[in-house]
Order: structure tokens, then C-alpha cells, then sequence
């Protein structure tokens, strides 16, 4: 499959010279993530879209390691099939948020789902990756191996860099096992409460492995050795819901009702013990307390202050995750200091500018 | 600048005790836990604020003097040797932990701060931290940040950069990031990344916002011996596919166990060619039934003896034996030579075998020790440094050995870093345009290259030479450390 990384790295190189704007893009499950210019939607002389999706397949898998190692192109669905056929899965249950969604995008996003407050987020599970940077080298970084500090941690750096410092050509994941036996309890709480308790059962040794507090309701996940969910189930009491898989796709992919209003979607990253935020619209808790999703009310520039000074006091940030065809910042401003060297970083890895310009900050 | 020039800036805003430059005085910071390579600092600095770093950092930068930051100077490949004419950062002073707060399960400490430090301070919360370096009662955070430090729990409980929430980092130009938050993650690049195990290369550490987790309520070990190593390996496959992360597993050979029983009293199989420590923790009935379950992996994986600790003080005592290796290496040796390596674990018995045809090539014995679970293979090269030219033997053997871990698909160190010790082998580990992206990455941090300058990174020019990291008996710093 060498004959697509060179078409990869002809397209980088040929838009380096030309210094014209290349757009990485797989299947485009998460396009409406993120800043795209009109510019660049609409007007197709003035980029070009880079699409890796052929370069496809699971290159090593070793149970045992509990690594695997695929090449971006992949799709989530497969992977997390082949690892599921294993009893191995993907820990920060990533989100797809589409049929065709690939391990490339998913780890260019970032994104972690209902898991990941205990078990880790994707750049968690990220052990190495094959790349091609701006100038079309091919570079590798990281491993194969759970323990390597051999050189700068590229590899994790590249998870979330939304396509702005590369192109991910292979990635190597830790994987690990299935749980033996999952649950869900449900619990009718107060917003406070449920924040009260979700951080006080997190101090305990339970198996608890995801949350999500809306509508009055605490849904809380056990997930382990079946003597560990049953004597947790005893400490936190609440009914067992059925039908609870279903309930956590819903939520990690954005169906479940809460999400499908329409409404600029924002998403509040803080200290999980953040006591309820008082924000114009609605809101769903997941990750312990630690992310709070707000429906928002309305699309101005007042919400966007409130929503930033609220995510900032709590000692985090605000993402405008879904924004509605709004104008406004997606990402949390970085402070002067950050962006400084976040602005020499993209430059490093892409002189001419040309990979997803402007997706993650106009900066980049 | 000379060091009386640079000491008299400092000392205009720092107290004069917290300035050295005598060379009785800052000949304890000549080396650090590796103290085959020694250097005096032209000038040591002990700042007891984040305000005096940036002071002392912005007073290097304008008269262009180099920085090289230092914890406990417990690591073990040399990067925080000194620099002959750069100051010694050292952030021993800052060791205030500046807020326990048990309901988000989070600490907020000084770089200075010993890791066991924090563990003791949330002891009392039930909740500790989880990365357990083997120096862990000397080690500071700030150290494993740079070092992006391990230890035998990591399969299942991570590294430092799984376990860090925020830092505070003074940079070469004075500016402070805040990289991270007290949330689960942060706008922009992934920094947090970045720096950890970045060897002090890209910025001062002056604040580690941890993780803190609940203590499991029990913890058991499983002590299985083996007739060959082969089988203790594929031993350690089968528990991972029964879709158990154990809490630790651990390998010795036999030379190693002879090496550690004779002193240790471990009660571990002499006979055996290998033995494994399988750690299982959680609930009390959680533990017992993964027990039961290992126990049963073991011996239909060919153990010829299993053992299980039966309280607190077996289970230590199982352990310690296995803590013991290196003092053990330098028991029955004159000197030893650690390597770092880490392979895909499917790889072990090929590359034992390789080391045991190597050890017998070139007449020297050499004892292997094995973070089983996460690949981490440690071969303590047993030599003396008074024969001529063993040492040369021995240096040649263990690049061979790492030449023969990057074969595999693994790396050159798993944990130690690379520092000043093995920098030559990462010019077989990385391309000249991965290296050069290295260097670029530092530039975006250090334009002018002053933090820890010449260690971790090799210029492509010097991918020409090959060295290795050596301990020599007697003169290791901090000998009453374990080291595993």
C-alpha cells in the first residue's frame, strides 16, 4: 500500500509549493467540529481535500500485547469489531458520530466518550504513529510498547491536532480488555446531589465506568469482575436499568434526546466537583462532573462570556462543540503564552501553513 | 559570564546560601543517580519560589547562560548532569504540597515534593498516587514529570502522563504556561504530553496538578516458578488473554533469583528458569477470584511451583526479593551495566535467548529482569571495570541488546530516559527527519537552546558514536534505593 503514501505525500508536497490550503478528511463524520472557512467549503479552486480513507486494514494485532496497530483509513465500526471478537475494545470509547467514521479521524478529534473519565481519553491509549508532517516526510514516532521515552511524545501530541500538524498514517493503540460484567444503575437526584455523589463514589475502589446525570435521573455504569459490580450495586443502591447499551451509544453519539434540539451545543471541560452552573438553556452531566454539555438557549455573544467565564472559573474551558452556522470562537482561547508556542509548534511541523488551516484556532 | 558573575546577579535577588559556586559546594551536584559521568555546574541555584525561578531563568536568558533543572538527582541516565558552563536549576527547595483536596481527588504540589510524599498526604483520604518509580521515597514530582516515570503498577494504573491533570511551567523567555486544567483536558495541542518525559528540555516545572485514586482495598501475589523462560512468558500471554490487567507481573531469571535469594530469603524456586510475581488488587472477593483464576493460568501454563502470598508480610516478602535485584547485581559483581529496553512481549523468549548467545560471545554474565506486563526488560550486565577492556566488551554487548530491542519493534528505554547515556542509540531508534523534528520541537519551546542543552536529542552529526549507561559498585549515588 505504499503506492497511496506516496499519492499522500505528492498531494502534501505539491500543496506545500504551491502554499495552497489542503483539507484532511476521511469519511467527514466530524466535520461540523471545529472552524472550515467558507472559503474552503466553497470554493474547491481555492483548496484541495486530502482524503486518506483507502489506506485501510488492521497492520499488527496481538491480543496478548494488548496493542493494535491500523492504519487510519480503518473504520471504528471494524476495529472495534475485530477487538470485540477478542473481548478487547477501545477503553475511551471513542464516539463515531457516523456509519463510516475511521481511526484516523478519531484520533485526529480526539474525542473520548462515556469511559473516559476513569478509564482514559484516546490520547491515553495512543502509543505510536506513522505520519506525514507538512513538508510530506514520513515519520515515525512512539511504538508499539506500553513504556518508551525515547524522545518527545509526538504521538499524543498529534491525538486532537485536528489534521493541523499532519497526516496520521498508522496508529498504534493500547487495547484492553472486554469487561466481564456491565451494569447500569438509576438513581432520581438533584443536579447538586448527583455532582455530591458522583465525586464521592469516585473516591471509593468501585468499578463505576460512566455517568450521566439529566432530567433528574443519575445513570451510573459498573463495569468489572462480577463480584465488584455486585458489592458495588449494594453500596449505591437505585434501580438497574434495561436496555442500558443502548442508553450509552446514545449518549456518546449525541442521539439521545438532549442532543437533538438544534441548539448551539456546548461543551464545558471543568473540575468535576463544579457545583450545578447556572447557563441560559439546558444541560447534561457526564465524566463524574468533570464535562457538562449545555443546550444552549440562544447564539450570541452574551452566552458565548457567560459560557466562557463560567467553564474558566471552574478552573477549565468551553468548546462551541456544535455551533449551528453561529460565527463565534469553537475553541477556548489559549492564553498568549500558549499560543506562542502552539503557533511554533504548527510551524515546525507545517511551514507552509497548508494543513487544515484555521480548523483549530484562524492562527493555526 | 563566569560563575563569580553570575552568582553576584543572582545573589542580588536570592538570599547568598541560596547561591553556590564554590567547588565544595556544588561538587554534590556533580551527577545524578548515574555517576558514571560526572560534571561541576559552573554555578548551583536553590529558588524557593516559582517568582525567584522566573528571575533566574530571565538573568540566563539575557547574559545566554545554559539551565539544567534538577529534582531529587535520583534518575538514572544523566540528564540532569550538569552543565560545566551553565547554572544547576535545582527545585529541591520548592517542596510545599499546596492542597490535598480529596472530593476531586486531585493534589496540587511543588515540583519538589518527593512522589511518596503525596501518597503519604492523601493517605489519610483513602486515595493515593498511583505511579510507584522505584525511588519513589526520593524522587520528586518534578523529576518524574521530566522523566514521565513508571513503576511496577503502570499496565494497569499508567504513567505520569496518565496521572497528571495541570502544570505550571516557567519557559526560557520568562513567560508561565498553564498547560492542562483542572478538568479532564485542555484547548489547543496536547502539551501535557509534550512535556512529560521531556527531560527538562522545554521548560521549568514549578507546579503538578496529580491525579489521586482510591487505595484498593486488598492486594494478593501470585509466585509462580517455571522449567524455561519460554513458558513463563507464554504464562504471561494467557493471563492477559483471560482478559486480566494485573495490578503488577513481574519476571526474574534464574541467575537473578540465585543472585537476590542468597541475601533476600525471598523463598523463591532455585530451580526454576524463571519466576513471575502476578499481583492482583481490588475488593476482597474481586482479588480472591482473579487469584483463583491466575493460580489456574499458571499451572496449565506448565508451572512447576505456585505460590500465594497468604498476608501482607508474604506478599512483601515475595516482592522484596524482586526489589532486590540490582543491590543483588552488585553483590555478586564488581560492576554492572543496566539496560532500559522494552520489546513486544511475544518477543521475550527470542531476545533472552539472544542475550544468553551474546552473554556466552562475549564471556560475561548478565541477569535479566522483566516488567512482564508492559515489556520492560532490564539485563544487568555483570562486568569489571578494573579488566582491561571488559568494559568496552560491555558496552559493546549492551548496544547489541538494544540493537536487538528496536529490531524487535521495541525502543531503547522504556523508563530511565535517554539523558546524556544513551543518546547515541537514538540515532538507530529514529530517522535523521524524526530526530530533526526533535530538535524542532525544543526550538518552539527553547529558541535559544539553553534548557539541558546536548542531552536526549543527538545532533544528526553525532549518529556516529555508540555509548551505554553503566553503575559501577561503590559509587552509585543513593545505593540504599531500590532500583527495579
Amino acid at each position: 500500500m505504499q503506492y497511496l503514501i506516496d499519492q499522500f505525500t505528492d498531494k502534501i508536497r505539491a500543496a506545500a509549493g504551491e502554499r495552497k490550503p489542503l483539507r484532511i478528511r476521511g469519511a467527514g463524520t466530524k466535520d461540523f467540529y471545529g472552524h472550515f472557512t467558507p472559503l474552503h467549503l466553497h470554493a474547491p479552486g481555492l483548496s484541495d481535500v486530502l482524503d486518506p480513507t483507502a489506506y485501510t486494514g488492521v497492520v499488527d494485532y496481538e491480543p496478548t500485547e494488548l496493542v493494535v496497530t491500523t492504519r487510519c483509513g480503518t473504520r471504528l465500526t471494524d476495529l472495534e469489531a475485530e477487538l470485540s471478537n477478542h473481548r478487547q475494545m477501545l477503553a475511551f470509547e471513542p464516539p463515531h458520530f457516523g456509519p463510516g467514521a475511521t481511526i484516523g479521524g478519531c484520533v485526529a478529534a480526539g474525542l473520548s466518550g462515556p469511559r473516559r473519565a476513569t478509564a482514559g481519553a484516546a490520547r491515553d491509549f495512543v502509543l505510536g504513529v506513522r505520519m506525514l508532517d507538512g513538508k510530506g516526510d514520513d515519520l515515525s514516532f512512539g511504538g508499539r510498547v506500553m513504556k518508551n521515552v525515547a524522545g518527545y511524545d509526538v504521538a499524543r501530541l498529534m491525538t486532537g491536532s485536528l489534521g493541523t500538524l499532519g497526516l496520521l498514517l498508522e496508529i498504534s493503540l493500547k487495547v484492553l480488555p472486554l469487561p466481564a460484567m456491565e451494569l447500569t444503575l438509576q438513581i432520581p437526584l438533584t443536579e447538586a446531589e448527583a455532582i455530591r455523589r458522583m465525586n464521592l463514589w469516585a473516591g471509593k475502589p468501585l468499578p463505576i465506568s460512566a455517568t450521566c446525570f439529566y432530567g433528574g435521573q443519575l445513570m451510573l455504569r459498573l463495569s468489572g469482575a462480577e463480584p465488584a459490580v455486585v458489592a458495588a450495586c449494594a453500596i449505591i443502591g437505585g434501580e438497574e436499568v434495561s436496555d442500558a447499551a443502548g442508553f450509552w451509544v446514545s449518549v456518546r453519539e449525541q442521539q439521545h434526546p438532549f442532543f437533538s434540539t438544534g441548539k448551539p451545543l456546548w461543551r464545558l471541560s471543568v473540575k468535576s466537583t463544579t457545583p450545578p452552573l447556572s447557563l441560559p438553556g439546558t444541560q447534561l452531566i457526564e465524566w463524574g462532573g468533570a464535562l457538562r454539555w449545555l443546550a444552549a438557549d440562544d447564539e450570541g455573544e452574551a452566552v458565548q462570556i457567560a459560557v466562557r467565564t463560567a467553564a474558566r472559573s471552574a478552573g477549565g474551558h468551553a468548546t462551541l462543540f456544535r455551533q449551528a452556522g453561529s460565527s463565534l470562537a469553537v475553541f477556548h482561547p489559549l492564553a498568549p503564552g500558549m499560543m506562542k508556542i502552539t503557533r511554533r509548534l504548527k510551524e515546525k511541523f507545517d511551514p507552509a501553513g497548508i494543513l487544515n488551516p484555521g480548523r483549530m484556532y484562524p492562527e493555526l | 559570564m563566569n560563575a563569580f558573575e553570575l552568582a553576584a546577579q543572582l545573589r542580588a535577588f536570592l538570599p547568598s546560601e541560596a547561591v553556590l559556586h564554590e567547588i565544595e559546594d556544588v561538587r554534590p551536584y556533580e551527577c545524578d543517580g548515574l555517576s558514571a559521568y560526572r560534571q561541576l555546574p559552573m554555578v548551583v541555584a536553590l529558588p524557593r519560589t516559582e517568582e525567584e525561578v522566573v528571575e533566574i531563568v530571565r538573568r540566563c536568558h539575557a547574559a545566554n547562560v545554559p539551565i539544567v533543572a534538577r529534582g531529587a538527582g535520583t534518575g538514572l541516565s544523566g540528564g540532569a548532569l550538569p552543565h560545566s558552563e551553565g547554572l544547576l536549576l535545582s527545585l529541591a527547595k520548592l517542596k510545599r504540597i499546596l492542597e490535598i483536596d480529596p472530593v476531586a481527588r486531585t493534589a496540587c504540589v511543588q515540583p519538589g515534593v518527593r512522589n511518596l510524599a503525596i501518597s503519604e498526604a492523601a493517605a489519610p483520604h483513602g486515595l493515593y498516587y498511583a505511579p510507584d518509580p522505584s525511588s519513589q521515597i526520593a524522587c520528586t514530582i518534578g523529576g518524574n514529570v521530566a522523566e514521565n516515570s513508571g513503576g511496577v503498577h503502570c499496565l494497569k494504573y499508567g504513567l505520569t502522563v496518565h496521572n497528571i491533570l495541570h502544570l505550571r511551567v516557567v519557559t526560557i523567555e520568562g513567560d508561565i504556561l498553564e498547560i492542562g486544567s483542572d478538568g479532564l483536558d485542555a484547548p489547543g495541542y496536547d502539551l501535557l504530553a509534550l512535556m512529560s518525559g521531556s527531560e527538562g528540555m522545554l521548560g521549568i516545572v514549578t507546579e503538578v496538578t496529580v491525579k489521586l485514586i482510591p487505595r484498593p482495598e486488598k492486594a494478593q501475589v501470585v509466585l509462580a516458578a517455571f522449567g524455561d523462560v519460554r513458558a513463563a512468558g507464554n504464562a504471561v500471554a494467557n493471563v492477559i488473554a483471560a482478559g486480566i490487567i494485573p495490578a503488577g507481573m513481574e519476571m526474574m531469571d534464574q541467575i537473578t533469583t540465585r543472585a537476590v535469594e542468597e541475601f533476600i530469603h525471598a523463598g523463591y524456586n532455585l530451580e526454576a528458569a524463571a519466576i513471575l510475581l502476578c499481583e492482583s488488587d481490588g475488593g476482597a472477593e474481586e482479588v480472591a477470584g482473579e487469584v483463583r483464576q491466575i493460580n489456574d493460568i499458571m499451572m496449565k501454563s506448565g508451572a512447576i511451583d505456585i505460590r500465594i502470598s497468604r498476608d501482607e508480610v508474604e506478599r512483601l516478602r515475595f516482592w522484596a526479593g524482586r526489589k532486590a535485584a540490582f543491590p543483588a547485581a552488585g553483590r555478586i559483581s564488581p560492576d554492572y551495566y543496566c539496560m532500559d529496553g522494552t520489546i513486544p512481549r511475544k518477543n521475550l523468549a527470542s531476545i533472552l535467548s539472544g542475550i544468553e548467545a551474546l552473554s556466552a560471545e562475549y564471556g560475561l554474565r548478565c541477569m535479566n529482569v522483566f516488567h512482564a506486563g508492559d515489556g520492560n526488560l532490564h539485563p544487568l550486565i555483570l562486568y569489571d571495570a578494573n579488566r582491561p577492556g571488559e568494559l568496552e566488551l560491555t558496552e559493546e554487548f549492551g548496544a547489541r541488546i538494544l540493537q536487538m530491542c528496536i529490531d524487535a519493534g521495541g525502543t531503547i528505554t522504556g523508563e530511565h530516559g535517554v539523558g546524556v547515556e544513551k543518546i547515541n542509540q537514538m540515532c538507530a531508534q529514529f530517522k535523521p527527519g524524526e530526530l530533526e523534528m526533535f530538535h524542532a520541537i525544543k526550538a518552539a519551546f527553547d529558541p535559544s537552546g539553553l534548557l539541558n542543552p546536548g542531552k536526549a536529542v543527538p545532533t544528526l552529526r553525532r549518529c556516529a558514536e555508540h555509548g551505554a549507561m553503566h553503575v559501577h559498585q561503590g559509587k552509585e549515588k543513593f545505593p540504599e534505593l531500590p532500583r527495579f
